[in-house]
């Protein structure tokens, strides 16, 4: 693993040659491994664990046992040849090649790691990252189409046989209580006797098996395999021949022994086996490209693998595991020397490749003894292996039956064996023949034909060390096949495993039915051979099979169909819609399930409250009625206003006087909020598009009041416990130290939820801030005292000499330019005809007393009505005021500290408050009563939540101090900006235009307020569109 | 006992809130929000029972004799949280006037285009082309290829000396961009 996350880095450096060394990690791996093979034989069992997440009982657990040493063999064996040969078979500058070798490399250890893992979930982990590893891998050459499609077909077709494979694992591992290997099998006898798993086993049976064959690519999930021939011919040879394939085989025969007897293994196994086998090797006939005819016959031989390995019995087991290594022997040269000839002749086309032969005998002895090996003939490791299969279905069937399949039955397969031997056989021919013989004019292709001769392929000398890998194989497979006792001994130790086999590899058996089926099948494979042209001819001319590949292209074609016309009906960018669709569901499902279904009890009803009561509740109607109908903005706004004093009202009636007076204050500066926000918009409010779909809102909107009157009534009536509220007053009082239960209950016994309340309003406050200010909070605005005043004398001078103002106007001009102005600076930053000489009289009076009783609600809301946000929403009130009266400047003036800093400490003081117990070992949020004898103030009794109240009332100020300064001061500047660059001269208005002189502080002030001034004749008493709710208060005074 | 002022209210406040919210107008859809609103702290402050005192303690009272303590505080947390989102609703509707001179709610382009999009995807529903080779031509073919390059590198650092290790390095790069990748 560290080899592969390190080589991409020695590739960048050293180049291609770092495949050699890159292949002493594999190899290295192997001669361990082969150290360990004396105690592996013996039935010694390594076994290594590690804890990784015990809660769910998945540890690393790592076995070797005689299965797992062969495939490990075989994965580190061929893994350390193939990487070697990459060495050769890359180009010096390819910049990716680095990424691959540390996809080969990894992928070695993780194929090593999914053969030896004992635990079920950790073979499955190494089993998806294999799946990962070869769509990477396949699609190593992303600038083509084919490569990058295969690649994902091959990794979706796995990965859900994968996902099958997972839930048929958990099944298992449920069923038979332990997630190793080891156990399951040694309890699988009692499993499979278990009556309860009599369901669940079977089913988790075959959802293993549609993992385990799809990743073995047997039919009908076969395809992927041959489109996995878009991959570098070495990756072929490693994962689709000799490694990843054979995953699928090692979890059939890692579970055969102990589960063949449970009725759908075998047989499912066989009949998808055989069918592929034969399909798989009929295919093969007629493909003309090297890889294609080797992929399909690798499709056909791994179903013949594993049918035979499904089998269970021990020498079912003994014979299927020596044709896996035999196939993995032969399949991986015939690959490599794939990879050589497409490598020098630029083309693996039968069809264009002629007369290889004569320019490298060397190549082409070993795919000869290869592809003999492949075809089952003697002396190789292939006929050794096929023997011992026939030899065990013979006698399987001569004995009336072999494993869970009966005489008849196993009669059936050894045919199917035999003519899938036989296309194998006459494919093995054609790979050879096609690869390396002189081609007939009729078969080659016309551009290669010149004069009537096919022209030999051109083809360059091989070295050395391309053609090593492939020779050291194929050595093996012929000295395996003259003395095939290395091999006996391996798989007779995994077959031991699984119980007794007499079974014996060896080149003479004498002269037995097997041999005689064998030299049967060599005939007749010869025989297909030579009638190749006429059987090509048939082939084409029969249709094609329907295969899985266009099933697949099917199901993900309509996939995306779906998905896009499904997105297309729900998605409909229409936030209306939307709503429509979730109020109408959230009406009518409740109203089945619980007033038609079952109609709960309803309890009596009090008609009569008070007169007080229904006074408030009618008028709050008639208010909701009139939003509807209302055409004007601030009349619809104002009506929702009335609903909310309303509100207030209610509150006040039932006994609320906490909510009554935060409501009344909240509504007022909602109120305030709104008319600032708004003013820009036009008066009309929906005059932009007709309404539609009317009747259907209405019949929404009544459906849903309907719904949740009733809801209301129906959940009202089932109360059948006491309120948990009945022991909050004794509690507030005994341990939140405090008489006004809902404050006691906001700041200590739910002091959480107002803690997130908080958040949530700094957050909001935030939010508002930047859709206005956008770049920044911009804290600090310009200071009232940067403005320019000899600006201000001019126009108050031009002012004065005006006579067509109202006294009111004449007044505030004669106060305009007055300098000493240390509260209020209305005078000098707001245009005459904007301020409200009583509203700042008003303001200087009482901002500091509304101040003052802010700070007393504060304090006080411990024990009566009021609190951190009554307080709050107070004082900001207090603000408001002072921005109503003096405007953005004086609404700088009136907030030494910025709102950002007020709602940062808003939140410190409430989160030390909350965390300060932890220090002296109390619970968070916890709070002390203080009692202290003070000199002046006599006796005091502190409560500690009231720091915590201090927080809230930080946090409201801030919030509205922003929503202020955004919906307010920074829309009052765009506005100004905007009228600043309008043409003067409106039909009705007159403009004072203020030249600017003198050096202005900044861009922002310089297009401040006195330039800014539209005056408005008084006799026009009809307000602008646009005009603020101060402004008309304004007129209000004037007139 | 059921309020049936309180009820009715309740109702009429829902049926005008999910109306106002069905609109395409902000400004609607925000004052269906906040009657909606409304309507819940209604809903609330029913779910309390029965008018009480205020829920001021004072020990020779019995509990039962207050109004419900907890609804009030979920309620009067709602009502300053919905005054949060009210400002924020106000800060987007003027942004979106500012931006567009519309005070709708827009329908998302983006969806459209969904659903009017082809099923027809050139990556995975194009003909695969055949490709019976890895590698462009055959290892002669290529290596003449790369004398061929090799010399006009040789050439044009002939005609330009000093600029050969530039030219050799541009070289070598666009080998590499083309994602050639076999020898």
């Amino acid at each position: 693993m560290l080899a592969a996350i390190a080589a991409p880095f020695f590739f960048r450096r050293w180049g291609r040659t770092c495949f050699y060394y890159l292949s002493l990690v594999p190899a290295a791996s192997f001669v361990w491994l082969c150290t360990l093979l004396p105690g592996v034989l013996r039935g010694e069992h390594v076994r290594e664990s590690y804890e990784w997440i015990p809660q769910l009982g998945v540890g690393l657990t790592f076995r070797m046992d005689p299965l797992s040493w062969i495939l490990s063999a075989m994965v580190l064996g061929l893994g350390a040849l193939i990487v070697f040969y990459c060495g050769s078979y890359f180009k010096h500058t390819n910049k990716y090649s680095g990424a691959f070798a540390a996809q080969l490399i990894a992928f070695a250890g993780v194929m090593f790691g999914l053969v030896t893992a004992d635990d079920m979930m950790v073979m499955f982990v190494f089993w998806e990252i294999t799946s990962i590893l070869s769509y990477l891998l396949i699609g190593f050459t992303n600038n083509r189409l084919s490569s990058r499609r295969s690649a994902l077909q091959a990794l979706i077709v796995t990965t859900a046989g994968g996902l099958a494979m997972f839930i048929g694992l958990i099944m298992l591992g449920e069923a038979s209580g332990s997630y190793l290997f080891s156990e399951i099998i040694a309890r699988a006898p009692e499993t499979i006797a278990d009556p309860g798993a009599s369901v669940s086993l079977p089913a988790a049976l075959v959802l293993i098996l549609v993992g385990a064959l799809s990743k073995s690519a047997l039919f009908p999930l076969h395809f992927w395999l041959p489109g996995a021939m878009a991959a570098p011919t070495p990756v072929s040879a490693f994962l689709h021949a000799a490694a990843m394939v054979k995953a699928g085989i090692y979890l059939v025969a890692r579970l055969s022994p102990a589960f063949a007897g449970v009725t759908p293994w075998t047989e499912t196994v066989a009949i998808l086996g055989l069918f592929t086998m034969l399909y798989g090797g009929y295919v093969a006939l007629k493909q003309t490209d090297l890889k294609l005819i080797l992929a399909y016959g690798t499709v056909s031989q791994l179903g013949f693998i594993s049918t035979i390995v499904a089998f269970g019995t021990p020498s079912a087991l003994y014979a299927g595991l020596a044709m896996m290594v035999a196939h993995a022997l032969f399949k991986s040269v015939l690959f490599l020397v794939t990879g050589v000839i497409d490598h020098q002749a630029g083309t693996r086309d039968i069809r264009r490749l002629s007369g290889i032969y004569r320019r490298t005998p060397l190549l082409f002895v070993m795919s000869l003894i290869s592809a003999a090996s492949m075809a089952g003939l003697p002396p190789l490791l292939g006929f050794v292996s096929k023997e011992a299969v026939i030899e065990l279905v013979f006698d399987g069937a001569a004995a009336g039956g072999l494993g869970a399949l009966g005489a008849g039955a196993t009669w059936t397969v050894l045919a199917a064996v035999c003519v899938g031997s036989v296309l194998t056989l006459a494919y093995s021919a054609r790979f050879v023949w096609g690869a390396f013989a002189v081609k007939p004019t009729s078969f080659a292709h016309p551009e290669t034909v010149t004069d009537d001769r096919v022209q030999p392929t051109s083809f360059h000398q091989v070295t050395a060390a391309f053609g090593l890998a492939p020779a050291i194989v194929a050595v093996a497979t012929v000295v395996l096949g003259l003395w095939p006792e290395p091999l006996h001994l391996l798989v007779g130790a995994a077959a031991s495993e699984a119980g007794e086999t007499d079974k014996h590899l060896a080149l003479w058996h004498g002269l037995t039915p097997a041999l005689g089926l064998s030299a049967a099948i060599i005939c007749l494979g010869f025989a297909l051979f030579a009638v190749r042209a006429g059987l090509e001819r048939a082939q084409n001319a029969l249709p094609a099979l329907p295969g899985g590949d266009a099933a697949y292209r099917y199901v993900i074609g309509a996939l995306d169909y779906t998905a896009v016309r499904v997105t297309g009906a729900t998605q409909r960018g229409s936030l209306s819609f939307y709503l429509a669709v979730i109020l109408a569901t959230a009406v009518v499902i409740p109203t089945v399930g619980l007033f038609i279904v079952q109609t709960p009890p309803l309890n009596a009803m009090r008609w009569f409250d008070s007169p007080a009561q229904w006074a408030t509740a009618l008028t709050m109607i008639a208010a909701a009625l009139v939003v509807l109908t209302a055409n004007k903005r601030f009349l619809a706004i104002l009506m929702v206003s009335v609903t909310g004093y309303g509100m207030s009202l209610l509150f006040a009636l039932r006994g609320a006087p906490d909510l009554a007076l935060t409501q009344m204050l909240v509504e007022t500066i909602s109120l305030i909020a709104f008319v600032l926000a708004l003013r820009m918009l036009p008066a009309r409010l929906w005059n932009f598009r007709k309404p539609r779909h009317k009747p259907i809102r209405a019949l929404i909107a009544i459906g849903f009041g309907l719904f949740m009157m009733a809801l209301a009534a129906f959940s009202l009536s089932s109360r059948v416990e006491a309120p948990i509220s009945l022991d909050m007053p004794r509690l507030a009082y005994e341990i939140g130290h405090g008489k006004n239960v809902v404050n006691v209950t906001l700041v200590d016994i739910r002091a959480w939820d107002t803690f997130g309340e908080i958040s949530v309003l700094a957050l909001a406050a935030t939010g508002v801030a930047s859709l206005i200010f956008i770049a920044g909070r911009q804290d600090r605005g310009p200071h009232h005292k940067s403005l320019d005043t000899r600006s201000l004398r001019q126009v108050s001078r031009r002012y004065a000499e005006r006579t067509d103002l109202s006294t009111g106007a004449q007044v505030a001009g004669r106060f305009m330019n007055v300098r000493r102005d240390p509260f209020l600076v209305a005078g000098r930053t707001l245009a005459p005809e904007n301020r409200s000489l009583m509203l700042e009289v008003i303001t200087r009076l009482l901002f500091h007393t509304v101040m003052l009783v802010s700070v007393y609600l504060l304090l006080a809301g411990h024990n009566l009505p009021g609190g951190g946000f009554a307080g709050g929403l107070l004082a900001g009130l207090a603000l408001a005021m002072r921005y109503l009266a003096g405007g953005r400047y004086e609404l700088e003036e009136a907030s030494p500290v910025n709102a950002g800093v007020l709602l940062g400490s808003g939140l410190l003081v409430a989160a030390l408050y909350a965390l300060s117990p932890l220090m002296w070992g109390g619970a968070v949020f916890s709070s002390y009563a203080i009692d202290a004898d003070l000199p002046v103030f006599g006796e005091v009794h502190f409560v500690t939540s009231v720091i915590f109240d201090v927080g809230v009332y930080l946090v409201v100020i801030g919030l509205i101090l922003d929503v202020l300064r955004s919906l307010g001061g920074k829309v009052d500047e765009s506005l100004e900006k905007e009228r600043g660059s309008r043409p003067a001269g409106g039909r009705k208005r007159r403009r004072i235009t203020v030249r600017r002189t003198g050096n202005m502080a900044t861009p922002a002030v310089a297009s401040g307020p006195v330039t800014a001034t539209s005056v408005e004749e008084p006799s026009n008493g009809s307000s602008g569109d646009d005009r603020s709710a101060e402004s008309t208060q304004q007129e209000g005074d004037r007139a | 006992m059921i309020d049936a002022a309180l009820l009715i209210v309740m109702g009429v406040l829902y049926a005008v809130g999910v109306y106002l919210l069905l609109e395409k107008s902000l400004t609607k859809v925000l004052l269906g929000i906040m009657l909606i609103t409304n309507a819940t702290n209604i809903f609330i402050l029913h779910a309390g029972g029965m008018p009480g005192l205020a829920a001021l303690y004072d020990p020779d009272t019995p509990a039962e004799d207050y109004l419900d303590p907890l609804p009030q505080a979920l309620i009067l947390t709602a009502i300053v949280i919905s005054f949060s989102v009210t400002a924020l609703m106000l800060g987007m509707i003027y942004r979106s006037w500012v931006l567009s001179k519309k005070d709708d709610i827009q329908d998302d382009a983006e969806d459209r285009r969904v659903a009017q999009q082809p099923d027809y995807d050139p990556e995975d529903d194009d003909a695969a082309p055949v490709e019976p080779s890895e590698f462009e031509g055959s290892e002669e073919q290529r290596e003449e290829a790369y004398q061929e390059r090799k010399r006009a590198e040789r050439a044009s650092a002939e005609e330009s000396p000093g600029s050969y290790r530039m030219q050799h390095e541009h070289l070598n790069r666009g080998d590499r961009d083309r994602g050639e990748w076999d020898s």
